[in-house]
């Protein structure tokens, strides 16, 4: 196995165009599992904790640039305000120990279904940056994942960073897991309001192939009264619509019956949140 | 491969380490400094729990070559005492094998949190398991360790 050691991000890409099948590791918290565990031994392994910029975060005119490696402990702590839904999810992550290693650019790179990042990326609008020596793009993160641990990501490309938006109204992010700590999600889900445009965005985890929208129950979300209160008529529904949303199967976590049943109570309860708090807001 | 890292302020340098390979087994194996633990291998447990750069990490999940260069403390190393004091006198430590990583958790949470409620012990010890489950003897070793830090200016 060969252990690559780049300092700079042109270094990293260079190394990852000249030899595609090497695995990037930054908090190692997927990869460092699957090596203890035999399940994966890799030609190479390209150490991207090294790599200054990977790490950091900048303000940019329409949102918060975000590096791929900048551990889940640093997004809550260092970028909280600026992407509120993605540190409440950041937040369920593991443990002290792994949210000072694991990094939302793993989440990508892994693109498992069960993600805790991507619902919120999803619903926010978020979108991610990929860069190889060929250039550097940008992928909206609903476009990101094409299937279980797939991604739209090449064999020389790495993800970067990725562009949150500036909030324009409250987030929210919930889980369901057989602990508080330390699960991989039984199902999740994210809600992002946008008062400004009187929209709502959303994002399911751990119940289809990949996170997924819910495309209808944004429709319906956008139809509401924003001049008023949340009739709990109108959560049930948007949880129902969320729930048809999801594509579930059976596994050793949870049956596809429970995801959907557990995902329409999430949706109803983090829109009710999210609502309640952009009526005190006073934006009405 | 060969990793220099500094191990509890002492510079070390390893041998023949596969790249594969953990920084856990490197210290255990390599550097003959058994404290911390091996156990589940998957960063579940917290058993491995160290401070790379000054950050607790799983041990486990830290590649060999990515502590190259890097400052690494272990329960063998200085400036955890008081907390380890305060679980012997509690009566935190059964069987033991959790301790040195818990050790380590506690720490880091009374350097950023000198007087932690109940709710933010618990959080902060989340990631380590005590299969003798002796969690209510560890969380009256936190809190007396929080209370033996309150006079001091500083923890660390």
């Amino acid at each position: 196995m060969e252990f690559m050691r780049p300092t700079t991000l042109a270094e990293a890409l260079a190394m990852k165009a000249a030899t595609p099948e090497a695995v990037p590791i930054a908090g190692g918290t997927d990869v460092m599992v699957e090596i203890n565990f035999d399940k994966r031994r890799p030609g190479a392994l390209l150490d991207l904790s090294s790599v200054a910029e990977l790490s950091a975060w900048d303000l940019r005119d329409d949102g918060t640039r975000i590096g791929a490696a900048l551990p889940y402990a640093r997004v809550i702590a260092e970028v909280g305000e600026r992407a509120p839904g993605l540190a409440a999810a950041a937040r369920t992550v593991g443990s002290p120990q792994i949210r000072n290693r694991g990094s939302v650019g793993g989440n990508l790179g892994s693109a498992s279904p069960a993600g805790d990042a991507h619902p919120p990326l999803l619903a926010d609008g978020s979108t991610v940056e990929i860069a190889s020596v060929r250039g550097t793009r940008t992928v909206p993160a609903r476009e990101f994942f094409t299937g279980p641990k797939k991604s739209v990501l090449e064999p020389d490309e790495l993800v970067t960073a990725v562009l949150v938006p500036a909030p324009r109204g409250p987030q929210q992010f919930a889980k369901v897991g057989t602990r508080n700590a330390m699960v991989i999600a039984v199902c999740s889900f994210a809600v992002a309001l946008d008062t400004e445009a009187l929209t709502v965005g959303t994002g399911i985890g751990s119940a289809g192939p990949t996170p997924l929208r819910a495309v209808e129950a944004e429709r319906f979300a956008a139809g509401l009264d924003w001049d008023a209160d949340l009739p709990e008529s109108a959560a049930r529904r948007f949880g129902d619509l969320v729930a048809q949303a999801a594509r579930p199967i059976d596994d050793v976590r949870g049956t596809a019956a429970y995801r959907r049943h557990a995902l329409g109570v999430l949706a109803r309860r983090t829109l009710t949140w999210a609502w309640a708090e952009y009526r005190r807001s006073g934006c009405a | 491969m060969r990793v220099r890292v500094e191990v509890n302020g002492e510079q070390r340098v390893a041998d023949d380490v596969w790249e594969g390979e953990s920084l856990l087994y490197v210290l255990r194996e390599r550097l003959g400094l058994p404290g911390s633990k091996n156990a589940c291998e998957q960063g579940e447990c917290g058993s491995c729990t160290v401070y790379l750069d000054d950050v607790a990490v799983c041990a486990c999940l830290v590649a060999a070559g990515q502590a190259e260069g890097r400052r690494v403390r272990t329960i063998e190393g200085d400036g955890l005492e008081e907390v380890q004091q305060a679980f012997l006198e509690t009566g935190a430590v059964q069987c033991g094998f959790c301790t040195p990583g818990l050790i380590v958790a506690a720490h880091d949470l009374l350097r950023r949190d000198p007087a932690p409620a109940d709710p933010d012990i618990r959080e902060a010890l989340a990631g380590n398991l005590c299969r003798c489950t002796g969690y209510e003897k560890i969380m009256d070793a936190v809190r007396l360790a929080a209370s033996r830090a309150k006079g001091r200016a500083a923890c660390d």
